[in-house]
């Protein structure tokens, strides 16, 4: 099944290249495909997801190796920032 | 003993200079800056008078971190009663400006009365004196500061100016120091202007003048401090390389990016504005947007952006006095010209926010105010005949006139000098203004975001983002996570929120360094710096006093609960996509609930035993 993946700021750096300006792409994940399991498979280190919403729903860290991706979901995700 | 114990007062009427001892009393009450002007303003002026009017004062004051080694120790603020909303009007700003103003050895300059003609004041430490302002009176931020610089053969002054906005009254102009730093909000470079007050210029060389109560203790807890922030990944990393535009596609893809007036909650055309796209190399020049960062005095964050135009971008091409870098936009800044009203033009946003920047106007006032005007526009109120040209939601060109106009005080520019809520009701669309005591929303939505809805209606000084930063604990999970929705808990931890921030803008150093830094790293700064038992019961008490003195100065202008109060778009348009679909702001649900936490009346009245509690 398909997802968005969505990396800002410096986590862009995990995404291919080509991808890197628009800070997205599309993933093919297989059934079942946790939130964690889509960050290690990037390479993401967990430290840096600081932010993570999934259809821009808040995720709590402790909730990322059980919640299941759905077809079509949007996850995105940045490292500490802020504003102001 | 921080403070520098002494008060500058200026009749600019009678043109003088007097110096008098600081009130400690009110200073142990109070701590500085924010705070302390307060004090000093509620005591001095009639709260019903015309904020125009020679009886109001202008307040430039510092803290009592200012111009220490504290990390982000150079703040000031300028306190007086606001054009724009009638309320209390404080607007802090960062540069070194307030530093140098400490190093000359004053915590705060008092202007009274107005002067029959164009003055500056130069303070070169314990000397200060008005100087005749007439071959600046017309001029830019930009040129004043050049133009003193020059006239006096010291490129190390620092200056506080208004440009041509404040000259001409827009109610939301700004005072605008070391270039782009600026007092920006509640229209207190209008109030400067009304003085025939065009710039405050120091040179401060002393060494005496504050002296800290314990210099190691002082030694110590500030370097703490900035281990705490280089170690945060806010405030160490995040912030230096993305600075605050970083949030535009975080609110975005949350559904909280007020869009197109408030109509929508989403901007298609984030990305193209975010701080991310800043770094990107643009396809017309190969270069990127974002020069570098920079840094206030003191600061070890750095989070400001240092930006250069594309020279070849249609609003710059025959300018070349805008190809140098500048002050690049932030996040509200970016919002407000961009999403607010549908632009996506990064350059053209970057262009208006240099104007601001040049001729002194709060590019969050005026960008929110171009929205109400293009909806305006759009339902055919307003007409091309009247405007002079066609002004559609997301027209970079519209974006573009209408800021220089603004600025030169132009055509329709001087009714966008109005704002929005007197524009709208000009109109007779008064609904569609989006303010708060009649000050524009920054950049987050108060239906998407109900923590965020309720500190603006009862923020002090009209809708702010920065009297209770709800964003930390709705979206960013600091110091805890609350789901945006929710409304439980909420009053209370706006309180909480609120209070700190007023110890904060009291002390000198600046609201980010809470990203990180809790009131158990901020005590022991103020306890090595000031005299007297400073705990953090005794700050929060402070805080708790400062929201209330300016409650009650906000109450005798004649300010009431029904001013605690969101446009109706907010409480009963639903917002249309995202994660917050359908969200409308709860705020009858919260508000009573927020004045039983602060100990006021179901009116919005500090009950009696509140007052006694506080001593105010």
């Amino acid at each position: 099944m398909k997802i968005t993946l969505k990396l800002f700021a410096s986590l862009a750096v995990h995404l291919p290249v080509e991808a890197r300006s628009r800070h997205r792409m599309d993933l093919e994940v297989e059934a079942g495909t946790t939130v964690a399991a889509v960050i290690q498979r990037q390479g993401i280190p967990p430290g840096q997801c600081a932010i993570v919403l999934v259809d821009g729903a808040w995720l709590a860290a402790a909730d990322q190796a059980t919640r299941v991706l759905a077809e079509g979901e949007v996850l995105a995700i940045w490292p500490p920032v802020a504003g102001g | 003993m921080a403070w520098t114990k002494n008060v500058l007062r200026v009749n600019l009427e009678a043109g003088t200079c007097t110096t008098e001892p600081l009130n400690m009393q009110w200073a142990h009450d109070y701590l500085g800056q924010r705070g302390l002007a307060t004090k000093y303003l509620v005591s001095e002026i009639d709260p019903k008078i015309d904020p125009f009017s020679p009886a109001n004062k202008l307040i430039f004051v510092t803290g009592p971190l200012t111009g220490t080694m504290a990390a982000t120790g150079g703040r000031y603020s300028v306190v007086t009663k606001g054009p724009l909303t009638g309320a209390i009007a404080c607007s802090n700003s960062g540069g070194y400006f307030g530093a140098e103003l400490k190093f000359a050895g004053w915590d705060m300059v008092i202007f009274e009365g107005a002067s029959p003609k164009p003055v500056y004041l130069l303070i070169t430490d314990e000397k200060a004196e008005l100087v005749d302002a007439a071959h600046l009176w017309g001029r830019t931020v930009w040129e004043t500061e050049e133009t003193i610089k020059l006239q006096h053969q010291d490129p190390q002054i620092r200056v506080a100016a208004i440009g041509r906005a404040g000259e001409n009254r827009v109610l939301y102009a700004a005072i605008v120091n070391d270039l782009h730093r600026a007092a920006g909000r509640s229209g207190v470079g209008a109030v400067m202007g009304s003085k025939n007050l065009k710039a405050v210029a120091v040179r401060g060389t002393r060494t005496d003048a504050y002296h800290l109560a314990d210099p190691e203790g002082f030694f110590a807890a500030t370097e703490a401090g900035k281990k705490v922030l280089a170690a945060n990944g806010v405030t160490g990393q995040g912030l230096p390389t993305y600075g605050t535009q970083v949030l535009m596609n975080v609110i975005n893809e949350l559904g909280a990016l007020p869009t197109r007036n408030h109509r929508e909650v989403q901007f298609e055309g984030a990305h193209d504005i975010s701080g991310e796209a800043m770094h990107e190399k643009r396809p017309t020049d190969g270069k990127a947007n974002l020069v570098t960062n920079g840094a206030c005095f003191g600061c070890t964050i750095a989070c400001g952006r240092i930006s250069r135009m594309d020279p070849g971008h249609f609003s710059v091409k025959d300018k070349p006095q805008y190809h140098g870098a500048s002050g690049g936009v932030e996040y509200e800044a970016a919002w407000a010209l961009g999403a607010a009203n549908g632009v996506n033009d990064l350059e053209a946003l970057t262009y208006a926010n240099f104007l601001c920047n040049e001729d002194g106007f709060d590019p969050i006032t005026f960008g929110a105010t171009v929205g109400a005007a293009m909806e305006l526009y759009e339902l055919g109120v307003l007409t091309e005949q009247e405007v002079g040209f066609k002004l559609p939601f997301g027209s970079t060109e519209a974006l573009v006139k209408l800021a220089e106009m603004t600025a030169k005080g132009e055509g329709f520019g001087k009714v966008m000098g109005l704002g929005s809520k007197r524009l709208c009701t000009k109109y007779g669309h008064p609904e569609l203004s989006m303010t708060v005591k009649g000050q524009e929303f920054p950049a987050y939505d108060g239906r998407a975001l109900q923590g965020m809805g309720l500190a603006y209606a009862t923020s002090n000084r009209g809708a702010c983002h920065l009297r209770g930063y709800m964003v930390s604990p709705e979206v960013l999970g600091i110091p805890v996570k609350m789901e945006p929705q929710d409304t439980e808990g909420k009053p209370a931890m706006l309180k909480a929120f609120q209070d700190l921030t007023a110890v904060v803008d009291s002390a000198g150093i600046c609201l980010f360094t809470t990203f990180a830094w809790g009131l158990t790293d901020i005590q022991p700064q103020l306890q090595a710096a000031c005299e007297g038992d400073w705990s953090e019961e005794r700050l929060l008490q402070v805080g708790e006093r400062i929201w209330n003195l300016e409650r009650q100065f906000n109450l005798a202008a004649g300010l009431t609960a029904k001013d605690d109060n969101l446009p109706s778009r907010l409480m009963k348009e639903p917002a249309q996509t995202g994660p917050q679909k359908g969200a409308v702001s709860k705020l009858d649900i919260m508000l009573p609930e927020y004045y039983q936490v602060r100990g006021w009346t179901k009116e919005g009245v500090p009950t009696a035993e509140t007052r006694t509690r506080l001593g105010v």
